[in-house]
């Protein structure tokens, strides 16, 4: 039974660093219709800011939460901005154009990461990398209490920036119907490049707080695009509250496969819950409740 | 893009003589797998770029196909060339299987699926040791020591392949295919079965990837899941060929996959050894910016888009159509 508790706690904890990742993502998703496989890759450079900011700059992992998330705001507009825009206008055979650009754009910055860091294993060893709670014979890892934490933290601003502010409603607009929203006077084409850059930040926060956890190299990006469709296909694309429980779902679904299956499946058990849910669920979760 | 026949017969009579008088080996070698990406530029082109079904999975067939041959010879004890009988096949029913569960699903859903299904495949093949040696991969002797068996096998491969494609896309099939890639729900409401004609296309596209995965176990003599069932440098790369060359166009994949091929090499080897080691490790970045500066500035391809090149430098027709790529 402790064995059970335990991996749910882990997996409802390593849940809420990737509702983050799958907020970025299903904002981009809602917005622009594209798969963004570029994503985790975004997230891998975001990790490689923090950690030089720590190792030269000994600035605290959360602390950089601060620079990380700006500048991968910055990088993710440019990219929407010259990249990604440009290829509206183009008339091509295939209609996944911009997709194949983010493969490209991950590939770029795969290499340039592994050209800068080369391919070495790195990490950030804080004092509290390895503290841990115990509650009634269930540890809690305090990284990941505090990475749990802001991700709630953030999930809430952006709900009441989505919810609340003109800009967010405007996103909003955009998602449900581009066409109308142009009519109704909003600039589409600078919210796609605002949104961007939001699923961006978002990521970028998620890796920031991976990094206490976890190793850093330059190919951790791929595996994490994967796990960002699995969330947002999960929740259903363009929900907000959908990344959210998708996030914490597969977050529970991985460690009940690392602790009863094998920790060399679990990723399989991602990819099979994630064709069970496109195959007789491809509204996903959202669909299910009317929210 | 209209060629000459005559050019067509000056590739394939330059293609026949060149191991013979080209006697190195590294080149033939190189030219072998350029020969092996062509079978499977176009195969991944017949899906996608004829049929509008972007598949990122055709590591996928590569894989059972090179498993099929490596598991004749570790498991049956028989010759892995038996791969080469039944690893089309094989592949071609996977594909049957795999286009079942995801037809059902359009666009960028179906492309989701491909990867999805793709990773599976990866980790299990990782998982099963019992079956397929899990990392620890498949090991034979080759064949043959020369080159040369290998490189005519290789292209009659993509010989065979691009003259089946050519011939099924002049026929009532390619037809089908383009329309249900330019409007599914007016190709159905034209009563094309589009399911039908997506597995059709499918089966053809994993037979000639699975055959490519037989080729590479003979001729690699080696495999293990990491290699054949790449999400990077199987899947992607099938896709990069046929986008550089140009999607939808016949000679797009062929021409795609001999660029990126001789790419590779020239960075890999830092160009010949001419520049400083640390250029080798930037093909994947060279990829990179290319598929971006294609996509960005040559949506078609270079062979699709190839009019607007020629333009750049003779200025001529500036009204001629951007697009008659096919």
């Amino acid at each position: 039974m402790d064995v059970l508790i335990q991996t749910l706690v882990s997996g409802i904890l390593i849940g809420g660093i990737y509702a983050l990742i799958g907020l970025g993502m299903t904002l981009i998703m809602g917005v622009m219709k594209i798969i963004n496989l570029a994503h985790g890759q975004l997230m891998m450079v975001a990790m490689y800011i923090t950690y030089m900011l720590y190792e030269y700059l000994h600035l605290d992992p959360y602390f950089s939460l601060l620079i990380a998330m700006p500048v991968l705001f910055a990088l993710g507009a440019l990219i929407q901005k010259y990249l990604l825009n440009p290829l509206l206008k183009v008339d091509s055979i295939l209609p996944e154009n911009q997709v194949l650009m983010t493969v490209g754009l991950a590939m770029v910055l795969t290499e340039i990461i592994r050209f800068i860091f080369h391919s070495d294993y790195r990490s950030v060893k804080t004092v509290y990398s390895n503290a841990t709670l115990y509650i009634s014979g269930i540890s809690f890892n305090v990284p990941m209490i505090v990475a749990f934490g802001i991700a709630v933290l953030l999930s809430a601003v952006l709900f009441f920036f989505l919810l609340k502010t003109d800009l967010g409603k405007s996103v909003r607009a955009t998602a449900q119907n581009k066409d109308a929203a142009i009519l109704m006077g909003i600039n589409a084409e600078w919210i796609t490049i605002l949104t961007y850059g939001l699923g961006s930040a978002l990521v970028a926060a998620a890796g920031t707080l991976l990094l206490p956890i976890f190793y850093l190299f330059p190919d951790i990006g791929g595996p994490f695009t994967l796990k960002a469709f699995v969330i947002t296909m999960l929740g259903g694309m363009g929900s907000t509250v959908g990344a959210i429980v998708g996030g914490v779902v597969l977050g529970i679904a991985e460690s009940l496969g690392a602790t009863y299956i094998s920790m060399a499946l679990k990723d399989a058990v991602a990819m099979v819950i994630f064709l069970l849910v496109l195959i007789f669920l491809p509204g996903g979760l959202k669909t299910l409740t009317k929210i | 893009m209209k060629l000459p026949r005559w050019s067509t017969l000056i590739v394939i009579v330059l293609l026949l003589a060149f191991p013979m008088v080209v006697p190195s080996d590294y080149y033939r070698h190189i030219f072998i797998i350029a020969l092996m990406w062509v079978v499977i530029g176009s195969a991944w082109n017949l899906l996608a770029g004829y049929t509008g079904q972007v598949s990122f999975g055709h590591a996928i067939f590569f894989g059972s196909g090179a498993y099929t041959a490596g598991l004749c010879a570790s498991k049956l004890g028989i010759s892995a060339w038996w791969g080469m009988l039944l690893g089309g096949p094989v592949a071609l029913l996977v594909g049957l299987v795999i286009g079942w569960i995801c037809f059902r699903l359009r666009g960028p859903y179906f492309a989701l699926a491909t990867i999805a299904i793709g990773e599976i495949f990866r980790l299990v093949a990782t998982d099963w040791r019992s079956l397929t040696e899990g990392m620890e991969g498949i090991l034979i002797i080759q064949t043959f020591r020369s080159k040369i068996p290998y490189y005519y096998l290789a292209l009659f491969l993509a010989g065979a392949s691009v003259y089946a494609i050519h011939r099924i896309m002049q026929s009532k099939w390619g037809y089908y295919f383009v329309a249900i890639r330019e409007d599914q729900d007016a190709a159905e409401a034209m009563g094309i079965s589009a399911f039908r004609y997506k597995s059709l296309s499918l089966m053809v596209s994993s037979f000639f990837t699975g055959l490519a995965g037989t080729l590479y176990m003979n001729y690699m003599a080696f495999i293990d899941p990491h290699v054949v069932f790449s999400l990077h440098d199987v899947s992607i790369m099938a896709i990069l060929v046929a986008i550089i060359g140009g999607v939808g166009t016949l000679w797009g994949p062929p021409a795609g996959a001999f660029i990126m091929v001789l790419l590779q090499e020239t960075f890999r080897s830092a160009f010949f050894g001419l520049f400083p080691p640390w250029v080798s490790e930037s093909h994947v970045l060279v990829f990179g910016l290319l598929v971006i500066f294609v996509i960005r500035y040559m949506a078609n391809g270079i062979v699709g888009d190839w009019p607007k090149i020629q333009r750049l430098w003779t200025r001529k027709n500036p009204m001629l159509p951007a697009n008659d790529g096919n």
